[in-house]
């Protein structure tokens, strides 16, 4: 039965548009496609990999500037920016992975969190973008087909492929050679090298596909706001990044999806569903969320250590 | 550019790092005796400029308000130790992130609800005015009494840590906690204590820093990534290595926003150096960090042997 739940699931979000008409919900859907796409990619390096990036921030956020970028300079075909936009994030994820991965521990948290801090304060200060006040982009970016990304439905499909995509090459890429190598350098790296794999390079190779999917999560993300600011770089983005991947589960292949879900979902329940009782004593809780995501989060790591995933499932993690 | 900008830069550059200090001191011991990433640490540095705030308005007098908001964040500084932290010393590095990154969201919404938003915290009057330091070279007031007082606190902290029963058995828990436990250390008590003074080095640097930058909510999320920054160019655990790397910061990145602009200017056209000049110095403490990793991946005064 466990082999159709992730069936079940898909179909599910195929029929959602057609039965929920609001577009509010259509969004908020497209939005925790986007941010578990992020999430998944996280969970790569951070679950299956065993590297605990304190920066992915900065890979999502290089491919939202790049890819608005191209937009706002005139460059409306998505083949052209999204593509280059991935590309650049790959890219900054080979640099600062090559420098990074050179240290061990808790030394690599903080110097991908440096990094990560160096990208941002770089886009602040991109003044001809925006600087610190963002980019508004007229319109997403338009495919040559007859797919208007412009429509919130086809947005919500092409959001929907895109996590598909990942979490079926995560679950391809857990199988393969190469994702029972990245585990196995995750459970001892002294012995992985010792029998001959090329540790480094493997994690590097990790490190840049999961900063690639991250940009490409980072298109999506301003594509769908038709909006980017420098906040998608900075470093509680990547906190909160790595919340929804501890909240989902780390190294679980629905993790990434599971933790955005669970987290935005809160979010939103707060936010924008009045509790009558809680209303009563306090009036004005609701512009409060985030004390109650905090405490959420709070809970869920003192008491249920494996994450909401880990709580349910039977199996340990991959 | 004469030789008292630079003065006045340098002066600025050590304010800002001693300030950087206070925050770095005890965010490194946490960070060197358990082994505890606590990114709430800038939440304290926040509660503290909070209740000095709160707390000179009800006095009236900036130095008892301040005085008094050092002992309080202590307090809650303590509580949150032995309410929440405690627990997560033997756990992994990621829970004690997603931990410590929800006491961020409760602290910041927790403020927001007691206080609002922001909280005006003025300059005491007799000191908003400048001072004559050498002939021809006026300086604030405030800014030199705040590089007084983190002097005169880091140099306390020094002798606390050097030269006191206390701050040995610190020292020790940072270079081995194992061996520091088997020797018969209460590290429990202990680090309650030291977390407490943490939490009151944070206030005392909220209260100077609030009349010169803004006292908001989330004011302790950026200067919390530059403490960090401190701690690991200095080598993590080390006191002596966080004044070096606070100073070092404060002066690069002081030094950096001042001068680059003007440096690149000289070799570049103007919309060129206008434009990268800010945005490099911006970066210059990481880069920093960065380098000093890549060449000496323990940091500049490693405390474990």
């Amino acid at each position: 039965m466990q082999r159709y739940a992730p069936l079940a699931v898909l179909v599910l979000a195929l029929a959602f548009p057609l039965a929920v008409q609001e577009p509010y919900y259509l969004s908020f859907a497209s939005r925790i496609f986007v941010y578990a796409l992020a999430a998944t990619s996280l969970n790569l390096v951070l679950g299956y990999g065993g590297m605990i990036s304190f920066g992915h921030a900065a890979f999502v956020g290089t491919g939202a500037y790049v890819s608005s970028i191209f937009l706002a300079e005139g460059v409306a075909s998505a083949w052209i920016g999204w593509p280059a936009a991935v590309a650049a994030s790959a890219l900054a994820a080979l640099v600062i992975g090559a420098v990074s991965l050179r240290t061990r521990g808790v030394y690599f948290i903080m110097i991908t969190l440096a990094f990560a801090q160096i990208v941002f304060f770089l886009v602040n200060s991109m003044k001809a973008y925006g600087g610190d006040e963002g980019l508004s982009l007229p319109a997403r970016a338009s495919t040559g087909l007859p797919v208007d990304l412009g429509s919130d439905v086809v947005f919500y499909y092409v959001a929907l492929a895109a996590l598909a995509g990942a979490v079926y090459g995560l679950h391809r890429l857990a199988d393969s050679r190469f994702g029972r190598v990245i585990e196995a350098i995750r459970e001892n790296e002294a012995r992985a090298e010792a029998i001959g794999f090329p540790v480094y390079r493997y994690k590097l190779a990790c490190f840049v596909v999961a900063g690639a999917v991250g940009g490409l999560a980072g298109v999506l993300l301003a594509s769908h706001g038709k909006y980017v600011n420098p906040n998608v770089l900075h470093w509680t983005q990547s906190g909160t990044l790595m919340v929804m991947v501890i909240l989902g589960g780390v190294g679980r292949l629905w993790g990434g999806t599971v933790g955005a879900a669970a987290f935005l979902g809160l979010e939103d329940l707060i936010a924008n569903h009045r509790i009558d009782w809680l209303a009563a004593w306090l009036p004005d809780y609701q512009q409060h969320a985030s004390l109650g995501v905090g405490a959420v989060l709070l809970a869920i790591v003192l008491f249920a250590p494996q994450g909401i995933a880990g709580a349910f499932a039977r199996r340990p993690r991959a | 550019m004469s030789w008292v900008l630079i003065l006045e830069q340098l002066l600025n550059g050590l304010q800002f790092g001693l300030m950087l200090f206070l925050l770095a001191a005890g965010l490194t011991l946490v960070f060197g005796i358990m082994d505890m990433i606590n990114l709430a640490h800038g939440s304290l540095y926040m509660l503290g400029a909070f209740l000095a705030a709160a707390l000179v308005q009800a006095t009236g007098s900036f130095a008892l308000g301040v005085l008094l908001a050092v002992p309080a964040t202590a307090l809650a500084g303590m509580l949150i130790e032995v309410s929440v932290l405690r627990t997560l010393y033997a756990r992994d590095h990621l829970s004690q992130v997603l931990a410590t990154f929800a006491l961020i969201l409760i602290l910041n919404e927790a403020v927001r609800i007691v206080w609002g938003t922001d909280l005006p915290l003025p300059m005491p009057a007799a000191l908003s005015g400048p001072v004559q330091l050498l002939p021809g070279m006026v300086y604030p007031a405030y800014r030199l009494l705040i590089i007084g007082v983190g002097a005169a606190v880091a140099g306390l902290l020094y002798l606390l840590v050097a030269r006191t029963r206390i701050g040995m058995l610190v020292r020790a828990g940072a270079s081995n906690r194992e061996m520091a436990l088997a020797m018969g250390v209460d590290i429990r008590l202990l680090f309650t204590l030291l977390f407490g003074v943490g939490a009151g080095l944070c206030a005392v640097a909220g209260a100077l820093l609030g009349p010169l930058l803004a006292v908001q909510v989330g004011m302790g999320e950026n200067i919390l990534i530059l403490a960090f920054v401190v701690v690991v160019i200095g080598g993590i655990g080390s006191i002596r290595g966080a004044l070096a790397g606070a100073v070092l910061v404060g002066l690069v990145d002081t030094i950096g926003r001042a001068f680059l602009p003007l440096l690149f200017g000289l070799f570049f056209q103007p919309r060129v150096a206008s434009a990268a000049g800010p945005a490099i110095a911006s970066v210059l403490a990481y880069l920093l960090m960065v380098a000093v990793l890549y060449f000496r991946p323990r940091g500049l005064f490693p405390a474990r042997g």
